[in-house]
């Protein structure tokens, strides 16, 4: 295996607030990969300098070997990484067919025809296909996650950012979500998963990294992580 | 085609009145609400497809009639070329403003623009060439045949250039572009991480924007034979190209003409009947009445009636 993303040495401060202090951290190609943390540890900051959102003041981001640190959110979204987002953002003028259809037009340059029957294909896969015509103003909070996510992998991405898909959801949503991200993780597609719900992020990962403060404190299996000390120091205090 | 169609007979129409109707206090009063369509068209493409509240129209507006002025006095162009000249100043400074200021998001954006529009008037004032604060004299040349009125001919200009804006502005709406500023308007950050390069297509509906503005402000020398900054700058012409693609709605390239035939003609019989600073008020009720009754404008109560 080799890696698709390499973070080597990233750092972002706000002011003076360090919110990401060196981070350095390899996902596999095809990996599950999960990113855990108490809550202002920085696991947003971090995707958010990966996926452009913001800009990293030190440090290197290499997306399958090209440096991409310097490069604005679309571009790297062309390249192959795409996220969600923790409170969904959906294009709330429109609907689910035509949220879709933003990143099939801007990342695959297809012609509107086409991209509506790959829309629909892909909101066939999340179960989502009966809300193609549906204003995304009306879904429901689960039904925006799948969006969320849908409109993430109509950008055709080889890296998955899945930042907290499943926070607030039921325990038959949270399963239905998972599942949704194994079958695109059969697909061959890298996924880093955010996630707040330890048992959901536990099963789905290969590989977890816990940070706090800035800092990765810990990286290994899931089983190893648990019983990490400092992992719990950090969760439940000393 | 059939949007073509309507356009030639509308254009049609207008010629036609030019050699018919013999009022031409009528055309005076009509070339000022046609001006106002192309003002609100031009604005929605920032402002209503991308969200992107632009208080500087009056800038727009002005450097368009001083730009005519200053080819008027400087080479004698024809009234043809002024109109392109003006919309390539415009559309360059849409692009220098732009990329100056739509990295702000939101209220500050919106308050860039206005200053934007106080320094270019300052910059007109002192500049004694394009006749300072006192304004400049100018002398309309012999009408072009077949028309036998200048302001008559001046109404069809318009006409014609309110049919170039509006089909432009229904173009971006159906385009890719339209469909990439609407994602903007919605949320700019997922815009951006769907693939969509925000700055561009802001940039270019900047351009485009101002383009259509100061191509409206071009016939303002010939039209009032008299251009001085106060008015050509004025804060008005931004007030009332905001107001009305709001009232019109902004979501479809009729919202906007609606609105301004509305509100324009209104203007102009509370001008003539009543008072010409009551118009003011007009502009002022009629937004926070829609604002307040119907936020998505005629278009958006339409819509909810014929659903019904």
């Amino acid at each position: 295996m080799s890696a698709i993303l390499k973070v080597e040495g990233l750092s972002k401060h706000f002011g003076g607030f360090t919110a990401l202090d060196s981070v350095s951290v390899a996902v596999e190609q095809g990996e599950r990969f999960g990113l855990i943390g108490p809550n202002g540890s920085g696991k947003t900051t971090l995707i958010n300098c990966i996926s452009g959102s913001l800009r990293n003041e030190a440090g290197s981001i290499v997306f399958d070997g090209h440096e991409v640190s310097r490069l604005p959110a679309y571009r790297r979204t062309r390249r192959g990484i795409a996220r969600s987002f923790q409170i969904p953002r959906p294009f709330k003028s429109m609907t689910v067919l035509e949220n879709l259809i933003v990143p099939l037009q801007f990342v695959g340059h297809l012609k509107t025809a086409d991209a509506e029957t790959q829309a629909i294909e892909l909101l066939r896969g999340m179960g989502l296909a009966d809300k193609a015509r549906t204003p995304s103003d009306r879904l429901s909070q689960v039904e925006l996650r799948k969006l969320e996510l849908a409109r993430a992998m109509a950008a055709r991405p080889r890296l998955l950012i899945s930042d907290e898909a499943m926070a607030g959801l039921s325990g038959s949503e949270v399963d239905e979500v998972l599942k949704i991200l194994f079958d695109l993780n059969a697909q061959g597609i890298t996924i880093i998963m955010i996630e707040h719900i330890m048992q959901a992020v536990m099963r789905f990962s290969q590989r977890v990294v816990c940070l706090d403060a800035g800092k990765i404190i810990c990286e290994g299996p899931p089983t190893e992580i648990v019983k990490n000390g400092d992992v719990q120091r950090a969760y439940l205090g000393a | 085609m059939k949007f073509w169609l309507s356009a030639a007979v509308l254009l049609g129409l207008a010629v036609t009145a030019a050699f018919t109707v013999q009022n031409e206090y009528f055309f005076f009063a009509a070339y000022i609400v046609v001006q106002f369509v192309i003002l609100a068209t031009a604005w929605n493409i920032l402002g209503g497809y991308a969200g992107y509240v632009n208080f500087g129209t009056g800038a727009f507006f002005g450097i368009g009639a001083y730009t005519a002025v200053l080819l008027i006095k400087a080479f004698n162009l024809p009234l043809g070329l002024q109109i392109l000249a003006s919309a390539t100043v415009g559309g360059a400074l849409g692009f220098g403003i732009g990329l100056l200021t739509l990295r702000l998001r939101g209220i500050f954006f919106s308050i860039a623009t206005v200053a934007v529009a106080i320094i270019l008037q300052t910059v007109i004032l002192n500049w004694r060439y394009l006749g300072g604060a006192t304004g400049v004299q100018i002398l309309r040349p012999p009408v072009t045949p077949p028309f036998d009125n200048y302001v008559k001919m001046l109404f069809c200009v318009a006409v014609l250039l309110a049919i170039v804006a509006v089909a432009i502005a229904r173009y971006v709406e159906g385009s890719w572009v339209g469909r990439g500023l609407r994602a903007i308007r919605d949320s700019e950050e997922a815009a951006e991480c769907t693939g969509v390069p925000t700055l561009k297509l802001k940039l270019l509906a900047c351009v485009v924007s101002g383009a259509l503005m100061s191509a409206a402000g071009a016939p303002l020398a010939m039209y009032q034979s008299f251009v001085e900054p106060e008015s050509a700058f004025s804060l008005n012409y931004s007030v009332s190209a905001l107001a009305m693609p709001i009232i019109g709605g902004t979501a479809h390239w009729i919202g906007p003409v609606l609105g301004a035939l509305l509100l324009g003609s209104i203007q102009q019989l509370v001008t003539v009947t009543i008072s010409s600073e009551l118009n003011v008020l007009v502009v002022g009720v009629l937004l926070v009445f829609f604002v307040v009754a119907a936020p998505e404008g005629i278009v958006g109560l339409a819509r909810r009636l014929l659903r019904r």
